[in-house]
């Protein structure tokens, strides 16, 4: 197959990719805020989504340690690039379809290490860096997001105790905007940067880009609208699970949960660090509601995503591994991914629409969950 | 196999303290405006409270957009 046609899939695939993470993800910022009805559904995927957009263009670090570390570029081909991507995205969609909050970062290392790992030997992938800047990050940064989170939530409820109804009612309301906001610009520092690293490996295994370069401006634009997009269209079951499965979520919470999951993505973003920011928003969720109350974490939902959590690498790692066997094949080994894939996506999508779950439900069901835990300071 | 310590451990130190002080501005804006609040309903104006809850919650922002600022220029 022509290198340039080839070099065409990859990059819409992993637009498809980075269109699938928006999709996935609104749920890590939005969900607090549509919880105790701060912001309205429609609205807040909205704003999210500029945010998005904005926060990947403020940051390149991210995007820089998976183009330039993470694998061998002169060992693998635009295939096993593909190869991996249609890994990470199929395992995406399936968590997706039955609601799990699983890490569409780690879908893609996962994706990307299985498909260089079969195609091009254990050589290629360059495990110490992936210890070091993926792996460690994933164990530490939730933790320190729940432990930040914690003492913000315990310092939160304490300082304002005196504080008046009606001023924290108002407060907490655009409080929890703001940090909310800050969140989604996180996310687009951390996440959206993972498909401009991806397009520029690519780029630099067809020779289009010399080893080491920085993305290119249109690959940061594209990237950066993919995601805002994906955000916009967002993603109505994640929503749900976090936002009333996991921990039952107060206003002054939801500030304090948010705003230590955003500036811990914020200063991993900053050292490159690939977060996973599901991981991260989920640990501050975690860390507020022990914060708030020692029962305050559902610990079975917990358990049911830290499973999934644990799967993600190994399994899209899986699917990445032989989806790059066959698209490094050849031709029609490219062909037969694509056509699969497609075939797959289309699957979940035809599934997910026998019960569709609308925005008008998630307004009903957050409704009924903000009346019952109004602010009480 | 080398864990970068250190840059973890800056993470998990500039995190708690920014996010911290954000947290305590912040509920320092909310009881200053409950002050306000509290002196209008006795007939007063309630300036100090104004004026205090303006200074914490500009500082929230300042915060705010200084760690923003570091992440353009860093």
């Amino acid at each position: 197959m022509d290198a340039s046609l080839l070099v065409i899939i990859v990059v819409v695939t992993a637009l498809a990719f980075d269109f699938t993470n928006g999709f996935h993800d609104t749920a890590n910022s939005m969900a607090t805020s549509i919880a105790t009805g701060a912001l309205r559904p429609r609205t807040a995927v909205a704003f999210s989504a500029v945010l998005n957009l904005v926060g990947a263009v403020l940051s390149v670090e991210v995007a820089k340690t998976i183009s330039g570390g993470i694998v061998d570029d002169a060992l693998i081909t635009p295939a096993v690039v593909f190869g991996g991507l249609v890994g990470a995205i199929l395992w995406n969609l399936v968590t997706w379809y039955v609601g799990l909050p699983s890490s569409s970062s780690h879908a893609l290392f996962g994706g990307l290490i299985g498909a260089t790992w079969i195609a091009s030997g254990t050589d290629a992938v360059h495990f110490a860096k992936v210890v070091d800047k993926v792996v460690a990050p994933a164990v530490a940064a939730p933790l320190v997001a729940g432990i930040v989170a914690l003492l913000a939530t315990r310092l939160t409820y304490r300082l304002t105790k005196g504080v008046s109804r009606s001023v924290s009612d108002r407060g907490f309301k655009a409080g929890q905007i703001a940090s909310a906001a800050l969140m989604s610009l996180a996310h687009g520092t951390n996440d959206a940067q993972k498909t401009m690293g991806i397009i520029t490996l690519t780029l630099i295994t067809s020779g289009m880009l010399a080893p080491g370069a920085a993305p290119p401006l249109w690959v940061v634009l594209s990237a950066a609208i993919a995601i805002a997009l994906g955000t916009y269209l967002g993603g109505w079951r994640i929503t749900q699970t976090l936002g009333k499965g996991l921990t039952t979520i107060e206003a002054p919470q939801g500030f304090a949960a948010q705003t230590s999951a955003a500036t811990v993505i914020l200063a991993s973003s900053h050292l490159g660090f690939a977060l996973s920011t599901t991981h991260v928003a989920s640990g501050g969720i975690m860390g507020s509601g022990l914060g708030r109350q020692p029962g305050g974490v559902r610990w079975s939902v917990a358990g049911r995503m830290a499973m999934a959590w644990l799967l993600t690498l190994p399994a899209a790692g899986v699917v990445g591994a032989m989806a790059g066997k066959v698209a490094s094949t050849g031709t029609l080994g490219v062909i037969a991914v694509a056509v699969l894939g497609v075939a797959i996506a289309t699957l979940i999508y035809l599934l997910s629409r026998r019960e569709p779950v609308r925005p008008e439900h998630v307004v009903d069901e957050i409704a009924a969950q903000a009346e019952t835990h109004k602010v009480a300071a | 196999m080398t864990i970068d310590w250190a840059a973890l451990g800056s993470v998990f130190g500039v995190s708690l303290v920014a996010v911290l002080a954000l947290v305590t501005l912040f509920a320092g804006g909310l009881r200053a405006l409950t002050a306000r609040e509290a002196a209008r309903s006795r007939g007063g104006s309630g300036t100090a409270g104004t004026a205090t809850a303006t200074a914490c919650l500009t500082a929230c922002v300042i915060v705010v957009l200084f760690g923003i600022y570091l992440i353009v220029a860093g």
